[in-house]
């Protein structure tokens, strides 16, 4: 090394330079240091703990944070996927497919539109839950709820079907917090009204 | 020959060629768009507006201006006219309230509809309409008419572009479809619903600029944009058989004719290679089709890459770069 690098201090200041210093006797016995640590890992027991027991206890979690999909219902209980597509599209993992179907006369009531989504299956291993879907939607049929996806021993049980995606009819589920004001603005629209 | 300049470009062309035919020589963002002219149907042209332009010289021997704007479609060139279409603010305001015509009857189910991505009124609204409409009474329906187990009809979201009408009446020679009523109550039917059976009704699909007229062995099958549209032909003796195949994997899920830069069919096809041929042991395919960059047809598809025409001449002086180097996957 020249003299001339030892005077280049780095940027950020953060960095250190490495010295062969001799060790002084104490240093070399290594028992002090030592003591020092197991001091530091007793103390610890001590202090507030930063684990939980999950599953019996849980960490409080956002009403808008992003995790299992919903597929909605509208105010008449009729399904609103109408299988465009558009979140299979914006998907960047690719972890939503569908095939689409033709509502017949006698299933007026249970779906919105002419087609619907008769499979609909999301690869929850695949997804990163970016909400790109839910932004994509142009029917308000999909959201992200901030309930967290389980765990499981099967690959095969993470590819949710609409089994598991679409709302029950008698237990719905509250996404009025992810709309944002923006959104609510947009459905005030009344050439819009057919979306909602 | 008469020249004549449109956008600033300058053309010769031959006497007798409308505007817009000699917009499409020029080619580019110089070409108005057209919702009902098809070059390939005679007489076809004059009833969606959307093709108008501005004539700022009539001609080199009367050099006034038209008074109102022209259909460009359906108006011969003049020796010395003088065109502006995307360069007149008059144009393009015009086509924005045009867009917002063609959309007052036309229903907003895009998602359902089988048309989306390839929709020629979904890029002219995208291009050239406003993002809100100020109509606010409802919107005209009609019953479902059946015209046939091979082909939907959606009454809804028909423009009156009168295309198909003139494919059933110049390339069958029995026509089984037409236009009932009048005016703004006018609507497509086959008269008394009989079936379209003709050899070369399927084309009416492919003229149809909306998705008012859909391919019934491919309702709801998927979407146009998880395809990929191959190049395929087969012998046949109706039709020349060269023929675009929708394919996902080993799959055809539809065969639509082939269409060129404009939107408009190279060749008409037959019944028998659109509805009944969907095994791809049925077809030789040759190669991908090209797919505009701007169309939702070409997500995950990578096209060659083309350099801008400002760069290219700097490159062949230099001599160095060939078109070659710049392709990320020359899958033409």
């Amino acid at each position: 090394m020249s003299s001339a690098n030892q005077h280049i201090v780095s940027l950020t200041g953060r960095s250190k330079v490495a010295s062969n210093k001799k060790m002084t006797f104490m240093e070399r016995i290594y028992l002090p240091a030592i003591m020092k640590g197991f001091g530091i890992t007793f103390s610890h027991l001590f202090k507030k703990k930063a684990t939980i027991q999950y599953p019996e206890v849980t960490r409080p979690i956002a009403e808008i944070y992003r995790g299992k999909h919903v597929l909605k219902r509208d105010d008449e209980g009729r399904e609103r996927c109408t299988a465009c597509g558009l979140c299979a599209l914006a998907c960047p993992a690719e972890a939503i497919t569908m095939i689409a179907a033709e509502r017949k006369p006698d299933e007026m009531h249970l779906y919105r539109e002419e087609k619907y989504a008769s499979v609909y299956e999301i690869n929850m291993l695949r997804c990163i839950f970016c909400g790109l879907c839910e932004e994509a939607c142009p029917k308000e049929a999909i959201f992200l709820t901030n309930e967290i996806v389980p765990s499981d021993y099967e690959r095969s049980s993470f590819i949710y079907g609409k089994v598991i995606l679409v709302e029950p009819i008698d237990k719905r589920v509250d996404i009025s917090k992810r709309q944002t004001p923006a959104v609510l603005n947009f459905k005030k629209d009344k050439n819009q009204s057919h979306n909602i | 020959m008469f020249t004549v300049t449109i956008d600033n470009h300058t053309i010769e062309v031959e006497e007798g060629t409308t505007i817009l035919q000699a917009a499409r020589l020029i080619g580019g963002a110089v070409v108005p768009p057209a919702m009902c002219y098809y070059s390939k149907l005679k007489d076809s042209g004059g009833k969606c507006r959307t093709c108008l332009v501005k004539v700022a010289q009539g001609s080199a021997k009367d050099p006034r201006p038209m008074p109102k704007l022209v259909a460009s479609c359906r108006t011969p060139v003049m020796d010395g006219m003088v065109v502006q279409n995307i360069t007149s603010p008059e144009v393009i305001e015009t086509r924005k309230a045009i867009v917002e015509f063609l959309l007052i009857n036309h229903p907003l189910d895009c998602p359902v509809c089988d048309q989306a991505g390839e929709c020629d009124l979904q890029n002219l609204s995208y291009d050239n309409g406003n993002e809100a409409s100020r109509f606010e009474e409802s919107k005209r329906t009609f019953e479902v008419i059946d015209i046939g187990d091979k082909i939907q009809l959606h009454m809804n979201r028909c423009i009156l572009c009168y295309r198909c009408v003139y494919t059933a009446d110049q390339l069958t020679d029995k026509r089984s479809h037409g236009i009932l009523y009048r005016g703004d109550v006018s609507e497509i039917s086959t008269y008394i619903q009989t079936d379209i059976e003709n050899d070369f009704s399927g084309n009416i699909i492919d003229v149809c600029p909306v998705g008012a007229l859909t391919d019934k062995t491919f309702r709801f099958k998927n979407r146009v944009w998880f395809l990929k549209p191959m190049n395929a032909s087969r012998e046949c003796t109706k039709c020349s058989g060269k023929v675009t195949a929708w394919m996902r994997g080993d799959e055809i899920y539809r065969v639509t004719g082939r269409k060129d830069q404009f939107g408009e069919l190279e060749e008409f096809i037959c019944n028998e290679c659109r509805f009944e041929k969907k095994e791809p042991s049925d077809w030789t395919i040759e190669s991908p089709r090209t797919i505009k960059r701007a169309s939702v047809i070409s997500q995950n598809h990578y096209e060659r890459l083309k350099n801008p025409s400002v760069i290219l001449p700097l490159q062949e002086r230099m001599g160095e770069t060939t078109d070659n180097d710049l392709n990320i996957n020359n899958d033409k």
